[in-house]
């Protein structure tokens, strides 16, 4: 029998939710929480407005289909199937794509000043992997437009109050709670191993304690920071998941890691050049002779290799990341053919990535944002010169498993517990912490619609999970958080006292550019089973010394060197998740592209990667699991539900070839408005 | 791999509560092409010792993307408010010049290089800096809106709290109740959308009295030192000229 007051526990607290991560994952659970009436405390390492979606620059999809293509949400889910290489469950998609036109109709009503059309309607550009007009964006800060409109919204709820059964106002208790300047810990387990709470320490002071929560959801981002230099922000070490995965939860397809195909190279980051800028009209391409010493502009036409044109005339500039970024991989890296520098004499690992035939009035109104980048930190106007990019780590399509409803129609049962659930009960997940959108391989502008259509989907969810516990987190004894929290407690004394040996001390810092170097080398584009096991020797060998790491700060106030050890360790954890799952699959498929094994094997590979932790330096693959939702026992294996679109070879050559039902008209007829090199190349 | 080294002066203190802790404590770590000071200050926590030789704690200082958008990193660069990501060793100290980090002096320190920015999240309540939506339900497209007005909103929507229209102000600072440009500015941006508009007489109340655009001391710091060229200047006067309607013809509408 579920509890019969949701509002406050028979000890009179107020009932919440805790959301971790101040995303855009993390704020629509937010505000749909709030809307079904669940006051949430919020927690986030970073004030909200700065988390990691404010990097997003391109767009968001939605087939809205303004420009007359025909575009539908069908076509949609089969290039978001299609370009995930068929890995991905397929009503999830099929709920995500159908609700896109209704997520940026809801972002446009928040006030995001999305570019426009002369009509004043919302302005679609062209992204990869379709040969559509689907991305919505707001100049080339896409994602900092839409992390503020979600941020705004959830800032109202923290002046709306908390109403108890009979509509009346509880003192002093508002709608949302921020916890910002937190570091998540662990999630705090019930005996029968429910999610009941959280540890967080609170930044400011070192502290560490436990909150309940009836149900959590980690909206807490990517790992990117694994590999060391991405083009992720420096708080995306996949710390929250590691330690829940840690704690029991299933880690799903980790080795599905995005490269995205143009970055700037740098010595702190790997600064994104959005794939809009392709999608305006942008073209990559290398000299054809490889010892070209002139400068671009003044190497005409014909000298030129537009490399992605050549290689896949019906998609050219814009076919998927993975795809994009492996040619250029084989430019540089086989053909030694990158852009040749005069002064030190060799082929650097750089391609030109090229706007310059653009008019610079339409570059501003469009990407002012990303060109402003590259002319801050290359210090070269792209305006007038081609810029040089080269691929990086971008993403990540792996994270925690999470369940789905399928409703008959082959979408989501909008409001089932199971949706967004891990697998430890009453733990949700939602963003790109989670596996489950993108398949292998992941179409640009895709993120921030799964992003926020999780969060639609996780926010009813726990909404009914909440309504289906029999005792509320808040009546359970205090024993369990204690233990919980002692336990934490005790983790941050060791790091703090570890190694008081100066001689053999190791610093964190340094094992993680080791780290970094390892997996950024040989953990990304190409694999090969021989290098993967040293890649895993090092990983072992890094998860001995971090043992060795002596802090030396040991203040009691932001100690960001004692909570960098502790980041470190679950990175760790991690990577061997990510590699260990890289070598286990022999085949390639999406971003997971293994040169001794070149093609798709269905027979085999068509299953999702299901990783279990059983302690530090070990990981058990398994192919099925149960877990208990709400109540009711759900059996789970790694077969993959693909029963909307049917698995087909992958190619890109080919215009229209992503799409069946839209093969006719994309491949037949030009796309509206599609001026471009590319556009001519698909009617030819 | 030079000899060329990157000099730091970096103002530290341990805490809000301690004074007493405030000094200054100089490093040089090796130079890389393409540097910031970011990549400075991480290599500095690869190896944290002074330049006397001392083993410290490595310096604290908040940073998220590295790439200017999320305004975590600014901090007062040789003098000069801006964030750190896009301060480029190359540029500021061409010749190996030692570059001097403070903390921003408008905000409380929370240590070392960090402050605590959580007064302008305040003052995007007070300002009620948002549409206020009917739902997240369906409800179909918002209103259209021109190319024009579009670029012209854009513009304003780029603001990342990062403080640095705060730091310059000569009106702005701690036990003063002015919102300061930032604020006056979203007012304006909600303002001059078609929803948020339908509340801008509520939004413009909230700048009237103490601490609103009549505090505002014409200094133009601000707009000299936006990261993101944000208007604020025409922002400020913008507000001013609607809140002085409301004050003289307010009562038609009441």
């Amino acid at each position: 029998m579920a509890s019969k007051n949701l509002v406050r526990s028979s000890s009179g607290a107020v009932r919440r939710a805790i959301v971790v991560g101040g995303g855009l994952g993390g704020l629509m659970t937010v505000i749909k929480l709030c809307e079904a009436n669940v006051p949430v405390l919020l927690f986030s390492l970073v004030p909200v407005k700065r988390s990691h979606s404010v990097c997003a620059q391109g767009g968001i999809n939605a087939s809205v289909n303004t420009k007359g293509e025909g575009d539908s949400p069908q076509v949609h889910l089969e290039e978001t199937a299609y370009g995930g290489d068929f890995l991905a469950n397929q009503p999830p998609i099929k709920g995500m794509c159908d609700a896109a036109p209704g997520i940026v109709f809801m972002l446009d009503r928040m006030g995001v000043p999305f570019n426009r059309t002369p009509e004043g309607l919302l302005d679609f550009r062209r992204f990869g992997g379709t040969l559509f007009h689907r991305t919505a964006f707001a100049g080339a800060t896409t994602g900092q437009q839409l992390l503020y409109a979600l941020d705004e919204q959830v800032r109202r709820f923290e002046t709306v109050d908390v109403e108890d059964e009979h509509g009346v106002a509880i003192p002093g208790e508002k709608m949302v709670q921020k916890f910002e300047s937190w570091d998540f810990l662990s999630a705090v387990l019930a005996d029968d191993g429910a999610c009941v709470g959280i540890i967080a320490q609170d930044m400011k002071n070192m502290s560490v304690r436990a909150f309940r929560a009836d149900t959590v959801c980690l909206a807490t981002g990517g790992p990117g920071i694994i590999f060391g230099r991405s083009t992720n922000s420096v708080i995306c070490t996949g710390t929250a998941a590691a330690s829940v995965y840690r704690q029991g939860a299933i880690y799903g397809n980790g080795e599905c890691i995005q490269v995205h195909p143009t970055a700037i190279p740098g010595a702190d980051k790997l600064r994104l050049i959005s794939e809009s800028a392709r999608g305006e009209g942008g073209r990559v391409w290398v000299p054809k002779d490889a010892k070209d010493k002139r400068q671009p502009r003044d190497i005409p036409e014909k000298d030129r290799d537009y490399v992605l044109e050549r290689m896949y005339p019906g998609y050219g500039n814009l076919v998927p990341r993975d795809i994009a970024s492996r040619a250029i991989f084989k430019t540089c890296y086989h053909e030694h053919r990158g852009i040749f520098n005069d002064k030190t004499g060799k082929n650097e690992n750089e391609v030109y990535l090229d706007l310059t035939h653009k008019d610079e009035a339409f570059l501003r109104k469009k990407l002012a944002g990303i060109l402003e980048i590259y002319e801050k930190f290359a210090g070269v106007d792209p305006y007038t010169n081609p810029m040089k990019v080269f691929p990086a780590v971008h993403y990540s399509m792996g994270g925690l498993w999470c369940d789905f409803e399928r409703a008959a129609n082959g979408s989501l049962v909008m409001g089932s517990p199971r949706n967004q659930s891990t697998s430890i009960p009453g733990l949700y997940a939602a963003g790109e912490v989670d596996y489950q959108y993108h398949g292998a391989n992941r179409l640009g502008a895709n993120s921030l619609l799964s992003c926020i259509y999780a969060g639609m989907v996780a926010g009813p969810a726990m909404a009914s999970y909440r309504q289906s516990i029999s005792t509320s987190a808040f009546d359970l004894p205090a024993s369990i958080f204690e233990k919980a929290e002692k336990r934490e407690r005790d983790n941050y004394e060791r790091i703090l006292g570890q190694n008081s040996n100066e001689t053999d001390a190791e610093n964190a810092y340094v094992l993680h550019q080791e780290l970094g170097e390892t997996m950024l080398r040989d953990c990304t584009i190409e694999r090969d089973n021989a290098i993967l096991d040293k890649v895993l020797g090092k990983i072992g060998e890094l998860d001995d010394r971090v043992k060795r790491v002596r802090v030396t700060d040991t203040q009691s106030r932001m100690n960001q060197g004692a909570q960098f050890v502790r980041h470190l360790e679950n990175m760790l954890v991690l990577a061997r998740v990510i590699a260990q799952g890289a070598k286990n699959r022999d085949e390639s498929r999406g971003a997971h592209y293994k040169p001794a094994f070149p093609k798709r094997d269905d027979a085999n590979w068509a299953r999702t990667t299901l990783a279990r932790h059983k302690t530090v330096g070990s990981v058990e693959y398994i192919r099925a699991f149960d877990y208990v939702c709400a109540g009711k026992s759900v059996h789970i294996t790694d077969e993959i539900d693909l029963s909307l679109v049917k698995p087909r070879e992958r190619k890109y050559e080919q215009a229209g070839a992503a799409s069946a039902v839209a093969q006719g008209a994309a491949a037949s007829v030009p796309p509206a408005g599609a001026t471009t090199a590319n556009a001519k190349l698909e009617v030819r | 791999m030079s000899d060329r080294l990157v000099k730091l002066r970096v103002r530290r203190q341990d805490g809000p509560d301690r004074p007493e802790s405030k000094r200054w404590e100089e490093f040089a770590v090796p130079y890389q092409p393409h540097m910031n000071v970011i990549s400075a200050l991480m290599e500095v926590q690869k190896a944290p010792k002074t330049t006397s030789g001392q083993t410290v704690a490595p310096v604290v200082w908040e940073c998220v993307c590295l790439e200017e958008v999320c305004g975590s990193c600014t901090m007062v660069i040789n003098g000069k408010v801006r964030q750190s990501c896009s301060a480029l060793i190359d540029q500021i100290a061409p010749n190996g010049e030692t570059i001097t980090l403070e903390p921003m002096s408008k905000f409380p320190v929370v240590r070392d290089l960090m402050v605590d920015r959580q007064r302008m999240f305040e003052d995007m309540k007070r300002v009620k800096a948002w549409i206020h939506l009917d739902g997240t339900h369906e409800l179909g497209p918002g209103p259209r809106e021109s190319q024009e007005k579009q670029e012209e909103r854009y513009s304003l929507s780029r603001c990342m709290t990062c403080g640095c229209c705060l730091e310059a102000c000569p009106q702005y600072g701690p036990g003063r109740e002015f919102v300061g440009p930032f604020a006056l500015s979203l007012v304006r941006y909600f303002n001059e959308h078609p929803s948020g508009a339908m509340h801008a007489g509520e939004r413009l109340e909230t700048v009237m009295g103490n601490g609103g655009v009549e505090d505002c001391g014409k200094a133009q710091n601000c707009v000299e030192v936006c990261p993101k060229e944000i208007p604020l200047v025409d922002s400020i006067a913008e507000v001013g000229r609607a809140t002085t309607k409301r004050l003289l013809f307010g009562w038609l509408l009441k």
